[in-house]
């Protein structure tokens, strides 16, 4: 199959190209960018104002599959990340069973293949059943094809399990995927532990709760190296952390999440205990945001990545302390970021293309995240002048917990290619 | 203006939204309350055939009777839910729960909850009033309105008073109601207790803050105590009663530091001898009684002025 995407506005960092230039694939890789091709016989896409990218990558998701298939499925989530803009996700391990072992794997490698509507990376398991004790057979899964491990969800608490996951990974090459959280220091928090806590009455979750284990995972990665990764990251000094970690020349790379550059504790006062400002780790305060934003652009954070986490909205629908922690994204990531990061002028185009993109492939190792010739043509196309509103009731993930509920932006996600095919959505 | 035209509200979630006059009307209000539980016959018409649904999710004596009594001098019809007959403890989400009490439609629903914003949900969901009788450690209104009443009743104002508040302030909502209130009718609130104790951003709520008990008390016109939860000795917070009290607990001998027409309040139950110490709290300047019978005045007040809101709405 040719296809041919013709007028778009071509953005690839990884070459450098932003400009009107026509893309031909052939046989489910590039074949060609050049300012006008000529392709007999080609299937044309008409890009004509819009914004054509290596496919989006969002690493951070939660299928829900197996086990809890009434919040998510597979297929739910890969079609809610297809109509979101995004090519491929890679799913978190703590499913019902945990995904630490093959056979669990194997069955959402399975389900992706026969449902999928973009590809699906599974994240494998550090500790057996995540209960933070043995090591997952990390090996065996790699081997299924699973792309990092990672706990999340719950974080390796335990330094010297942490220190073997890393030495452990390194045989495979997989990055370490850290919820970081201290779980004594969290005990009980259900939000940032600030004058928004305080005013509200609300157990805080401090921010020193996450530094610590980034630092101290740090320390280990300094002494046992392994690539070290460290999820929604939310506070300036995890930031700092890992700036210095870089400039140390360690394998340490982190993400951070569109709710924590966006919003802020103080969302929970003036939702009123909305269930949907909660999640974990919690929103920050402002200087804190400040600085993820600074981060973004300065090119300590590796990637955006949504934490996608479907809840049913019977469980999030209690009281805000027993509620689920979790938000979803993957419909919202892309209208939200290049409305209020790039549109604003805080970062340029060709940077959030490598944050949701280049990075990430980069990152898990895996195809995608560049248009060179030769690539994988998976492709991104979106409209950055649509207006998109958030509503809810219209998203294609089986779950609603988002907390941008309502807001308009300008960026809509118009289409998806993967592998050279364009992904049709069911109407819905 | 009268105080029902100050009066607008369908709920008292909170002190924190409300403004000095409402406060005010509230106040007012609740004075003229008092009589009626001076008379003989201490009942009168006002909330005759309205129905208050009390749902107590977390065990009270105190707030709950006061309560009760407040609604029966009123001749409203009420009722109970607590804890230990809701269905709750059958696994129903609060949710659940409020919109099968909607459905036999009560004017006004009284909550206590363990969980901060609870009263909120309710409210949004209800047709029915909703009072906050204290949820978790967020608000507890009709704590800081009687406390309001007491102060004004002894010194004839609110307004540049000093304040002290004394105790567990991480864990309490009555500090939060009471700071809320205090300083926007012009007090000066002074707050103390042990560092692990002591919530981050207190000074933001517009509070001082003090860790040592004389300093938080020099010149003060008004000292309130709070309850050591005893259970909190496990949690790492202090390390014994004997220690709390030697450094937070209030004698006598402390009292010194404050001026000499200061009054004691304490929002109970007592710890005798852990915070206060009982020749303070059964001494000629403890109000802690008083508090008491002006919690069953302000209660009519509130639940006078709320459903006088819904009518007019209606």
């Amino acid at each position: 199959m040719r296809l041919l995407v013709r007028g778009g506005r071509l953005v690839d960092p990884t070459q450098d190209l932003d400009g009107p230039f026509d893309l031909l694939v052939e046989d489910g890789v590039v074949a060609a960018i050049d300012g006008r091709i000529d392709a007999a016989g080609a299937t044309v896409r008409d890009a004509d104002g819009l914004v054509v990218t290596p496919g989006w990558i969002d690493m951070h998701v939660h299928l829900r599959e197996p086990g809890q298939e009434y919040k998510e499925t597979v297929k739910s989530g890969t079609l809610a990340a297809a109509a979101g803009g995004f090519t491929a996700v890679a799913c978190m391990a703590n499913t019902v069973p945990v995904n630490d072992n093959p056979s669990v794997t194997e069955h959402i490698l399975k389900e992706a293949a026969r449902h999928g509507f973009a590809r699906v990376y599974p994240i494998g398991a550090a500790s057996k059943g995540q209960r933070g004790e043995e090591l997952a057979e990390i090996g065996e899964m790699v081997a299924a094809g699973v792309v990092a491990v990672s706990d999340d969800g719950y974080p390796v608490a335990n330094p010297a399990l942490m220190r073997r996951v890393l030495e452990y990974a390194r045989h495979f090459d997989v990055p370490v995927i850290q919820h970081a959280q201290d779980l004594e220091l969290t005990a009980g928090g259900v939000m940032h532990e600030g004058e928004w806590s305080t005013r509200l009455g609300l157990p805080g979750w401090p921010g020193a709760g996450e530094d610590i284990i980034v630092a101290r995972d740090v320390l280990l990665a300094e002494d046992y190296g392994g690539r070290y990764h460290v999820a929604h990251l939310s506070t300036a000094r995890a930031l700092g952390l890992v700036r210095r970690a870089k400039e140390q020349g360690l394998a340490v790379t982190c993400e951070v999440t569109p709710h924590h550059l966006l919003l802020t504790d103080e969302l929970i006062a003036t939702s009123e205990f909305s269930p949907n400002a909660k999640m974990n780790p919690p929103l920050r305060g402002e200087s804190d945001r400040r600085a993820l934003l600074a981060g973004l652009a300065d090119g300590t954070v590796d990637a955006i990545a949504s934490d996608h986490a479907p809840h049913h909205p019977d469980e999030k629908d209690v009281e805000f302390s027993l509620a689920p922690f979790g938000v979803i994204g993957l419909e919202t990531n892309l209208g939200l970021c290049y409305d209020r990061l790039v549109r604003s002028g805080i970062l340029t185009l060709p940077r959030l293309v490598e944050l949701f993109s280049s990075g990430p492939a980069r990152l898990l190792g895996v195809p995608g995240g560049t248009l060179r010739v030769g690539a994988v043509a998976d492709v991104t196309l979106f409209d950055p002048d649509a207006e998109l509103t958030v509503e809810p009731a219209a998203f294609r993930s089986k779950s609603r917990n988002t907390p941008f509920a309502g807001w308009t932006v300008r960026g809509r996600a118009v289409g998806t290619i993967v592998g050279g095919r364009p992904v049709e959505l069911p109407a819905g | 203006m009268t105080a029902d035209a100050q009066w607008s509200r369908k709920d008292l979630l909170g002190i924190a939204d409300l403004s000095a006059g409402e406060i005010g009307a509230i106040l007012d209000t609740a004075e003229s309350f008092r009589e009626v539980s001076a008379r003989p016959i201490k009942k009168v018409p006002t909330l005759r055939g309205k129905t208050v649904v009390n749902l107590f999710f977390e065990p009270s004596t105190r707030t709950r009777s006061s309560f009760e009594i407040a609604q029966k001098r009123l001749s409203a019809d009420n009722i109970n839910f607590s804890i230990s007959d809701s269905a709750l403890s059958k696994g129903e989400s609060l949710v659940d729960t409020a919109l099968n009490l909607q459905a036999m439609q009560p004017d006004l629903i009284v909550i206590r909850h363990a969980h901060a914003g609870a009263p909120q949900m309710l409210a949004r969901r209800l047709q029915a009033g909703v009072i906050n009788a204290g949820d978790g450690a967020h608000e507890h209104p009709t704590q800081a309105l009687l406390d309001a009443l007491t102060i004004r009743q002894h010194k004839g104002t609110l307004a540049g008073l000093k304040v002290a508040i004394v105790g567990d302030i991480e864990h309490s909502r009555v500090v939060r109601s009471n700071i809320h209130l205090l300083t926007r009718m012009g007090s000066e609130v002074t707050v103390a207790g042990p560092r692990t104790m002591m919530p981050v951003g207190m000074d933001k709520l517009g509070a001082r803050v003090a860790y040592d008990l004389e300093e938080a008390i020099a010149g003060a016109d008004v000292i309130m105590m709070l309850r050591i939860q005893l259970e909190r000795q496990t949690r790492m917070l202090f390390p014994s009663i004997r220690e709390y009290f030697l450094l937070f607990g209030l004698t006598l001998a402390r009292l010194a530091a404050a001026r000499e027409d200061a009054i004691i309040l304490h929002p109970g139950p007592m710890n005798r001898g852990v915070e206060i110490a009982s020749e303070v709290a059964d001494g000629e300047r403890s109000v802690i009684l008083e508090q008491v019978a002006n919690g069953v005045a302000v209660r009519m007040a509130v639940m006078y002025l709320l459903s006088g809101a819904q009518r007019g709405a209606a």
